[in-house]
């Protein structure tokens, strides 16, 4: 069964120019997204999870060099133009970010920042838009809704800001959702509900979403399919039971294998630090902190080859034991 | 038989909120921290672990005096700090240090690791040359002796950390107050700073108190584990009893929030989902504080505040209708 792509990105390169010279954050990404799933993308600090779809979005600052391509719904996003941009953002592709009261505008009310998003997109009038405000924020969870939509964001909780962000983001059914980090500043209460708002949208409206994060946690909790990010490339990416049983690439083992769990034994910490982006390493980036480490690794960049059920840039992949974490 | 090191008895912080409000100037009370009793063991960890606003990390600066508690006392080895002058004060501050969660605000930009390190022995005017101490200091954390003439930009954030540990173990402290010391660190990072924290424990025997929201870490490194709502303790006990048969159903729903990295057993749990956000510390619910997004929560919650009662050995909650 062949699901269908809503968005593939191909051989994404992201390039800034710092004092220090250029610094390529993304250096070849391939992330397909298939309709109605949801897709984790996971990764540390400076793995090149976010910049990847921001280039995607066409939010990157112009300084930023893009090249590659991404397809949405047959278009190229890669290199379009702003206007056309503009037209995408909102009606076929949106964004959510970790921090939802930089992402409302402090002097209107909620109500209406959820019917500018409609109306830029659809031919509605101001009372029509306005009673789907109040729709979607009863979608998104948020009680009172007719009372809430004429509220001002500081009148909101960290949760209840984060609803009505999605609820701007998915005002005109898009195809992809893309949430950065959406549950990281909210307490694991709180954390607990948006996560299953975000399911309920993705289960009733069919939208696909990719939720980058670095908890695993919360990809174990959620996610259909995981791609791990590590210094701007794809390491691995297959189903989830596949990629947490038996993970293929190093890599996400040795971050499966960090996390503490119950019991006392000693944790496994991953040797070294994330390299230095300026300067990455020769062929495999990971190699430097790889215990399978071979002259092999330090060749050509590896690419994603299909190793039994997941996808895995790992050279040595099929020499590996293929140990479970999970004992 | 282990011996107490630290006993923290009716420790309140209120903190005055001065609204200017048009005309109007009102003074709110926020209540940080009340009635926070608990006490911890030599060479033993206690985990405090609530969401944001639960007092926390109020309570870790209160026992360094970092901060003045409202009222309450806070012993150690005996004796009653909120009595001493001062200067005795600061020279107590030898046997209690604190690492911060911010591995980037924690360092001066302009001193080398070397200085930032050897400052506490400064400022306690310890005799001698602290070359030899501070290079010792740098590999008891796992870095290199020539990292002493370097700056912190120069590291990353784990190593960043190990250098306030490393400022922290200066004077041979017997209790460090960890105040969120990992969270700020990636993942396959943070696990070799917790490895860190157990050696050294293992190795100088000193307390910790380890102050985080991640559930899974504290279950990892503390020997006793104290819940924190709203200002208050709403349980503890020993980290077994209360991760395997919690009593309060805070504790419960907290832990039922916190996913597991382990899609197969995630998937198949029963979760108990807490509805709204934590109250305001301004105005707290009356009787139980968790009251407002307790699934239990009957008229007496309301009414009359539930005290901390034993239920098991050792374990401790405040509710009117217990788990066990």
């Amino acid at each position: 069964m062949m699901a269908e792509k809503v968005l593939q990105i191909r051989d994404l390169h992201v390039t800034f120019d710092t004092p220090l010279g250029p610094l390529e954050a993304v250096r070849g990404v391939d992330i397909e997204v298939e309709a109605g799933e949801l897709l984790g993308v996971v990764g540390e600090s400076g793995s090149g999870k976010s910049v990847s779809f921001l280039a995607t979005m066409g939010l990157l600052p112009t300084r930023a060099r893009v090249t590659g391509s991404a397809i949405l719904a047959g278009e190229e996003l890669i290199g379009a133009s702003p206007k056309k941009m503009r037209d995408v953002r909102g009606r076929l592709l949106s964004m959510i970010f970790q921090d939802p009261l930089s992402a409302l505008n402090p002097v209107h009310r909620i109500g209406d920042q959820i019917s500018e998003m409609l109306r830029s997109h659809q031919d509605l009038t101001h009372r029509e838009s306005g009673k789907r405000a109040i729709e979607l924020l009863d979608i998104v969870g948020i009680p009172q809704p007719a009372d809430r939509a004429r509220q001002y964001p500081h009148e909101f909780s960290g949760g209840m800001r984060q609803r009505v962000v999605i609820a701007i983001a998915i005002a005109n059914n898009p195809k992809v959702l893309i949430a950065d980090e959406p549950t990281t500043a909210l307490d694991v209460t709180v954390q607990a509900q948006i996560l299953e708002v975000i399911e309920r949208v993705q289960a009733r409206f069919g939208t696909a979403v990719v939720l980058i994060t670095h908890d695993l946690g919360v990809i174990a909790r959620v996610a259909d399919r995981v791609n791990v990010m590590y210094a701007g490339r794809n390491v691995e990416q297959g189903p989830i039971n596949s990629v947490f049983d038996h993970p293929s690439h190093p890599y996400t083992r040795g971050l499966l294998a960090s996390l503490p769990r119950a019991g006392k034994q000693r944790l496994k910490p991953i040797t070294g630090f994330p390299p230095n982006m300026l300067q990455p390493p020769r062929g495999c980036a990971f190699h430097p902190r790889c215990e399978f480490a071979a002259e092999i690794c330090r060749g050509d960049l590896p690419e994603l080859r299909q190793v039994d059920d997941l996808q895995s840039a790992c050279v040595r992949a099929k020499e590996l034991p293929r140990i479970g974490i999970f004992v | 038989m282990t011996t107490q090191l630290l006993k923290v008895t009716n420790l309140v912080k209120n903190f005055e909120l001065r609204l200017n409000n048009g005309a109007r100037r009102r003074k709110r009370i926020v209540q940080a921290v009340t009635n926070v009793s608990f006490a911890v063991e030599k060479g033993q960890t206690l985990g405090l672990v609530g969401e944001s606003g639960s007092g926390k990390t109020t309570v870790g600066r209160c026992i360094l005096r970092l901060i003045e508690p409202t009222s309450g006392t806070v012993e150690f080895e005996g004796e009653d700090l909120g009595s001493l002058k001062f200067e005795e004060m600061r020279a107590l501050r030898r046997k209690m240090q604190i690492v911060f969660q911010d591995p980037f605000a924690s360092l001066d930009p302009k001193m080398t690791v070397g200085a930032s390190i050897s400052e506490p022995l400064t400022v306690q005017n310890v005799p001698g040359d602290h070359t030899d101490k501070v290079i010792e200091l740098l590999e008891l954390v796992g870095l290199a002796a020539d990292h002493a003439q370097r700056y912190p930009h120069e590291f990353s954030g784990g190593q960043r950390q190990r250098i306030g540990v490393a400022r922290a173990l200066a004077l041979n402290p017997a209790l460090i107050v960890l105040d969120e010391p990992v969270s700020a660190l990636d993942v396959s990072i943070q696990a070799g700073v917790v490895n860190l924290f157990e050696d050294l424990q293992q190795r100088l025997g000193m307390s910790y108190i380890f102050i985080a929201h991640d559930l899974s870490v504290i279950r990892h490194i503390a020997d006793r584990v104290a819940v924190m709502y709203l200002g208050k303790i709403v349980e503890i006990g020993d980290q077994q009893d209360v991760y395997e048969k919690p009593s309060h159903p805070y504790t419960k729903a907290l832990l039922s929030a916190v996913p597991v990295p382990d899609p197969k057993s995630e998937r198949a749990r029963q979760r108990i989902m807490l509805e709204g956000d934590v109250p305001s510390p301004v105005n707290p619910p009356s009787g139980c504080r968790f009251r407002t997004r307790c699934w239990k929560a009957q008229d007496v919650c309301a009414q009359e505040e539930p005290v901390l009662l034993q239920r098991a050995s050792g374990q401790f909650s405040a509710c009117h209708f217990p788990e066990t």
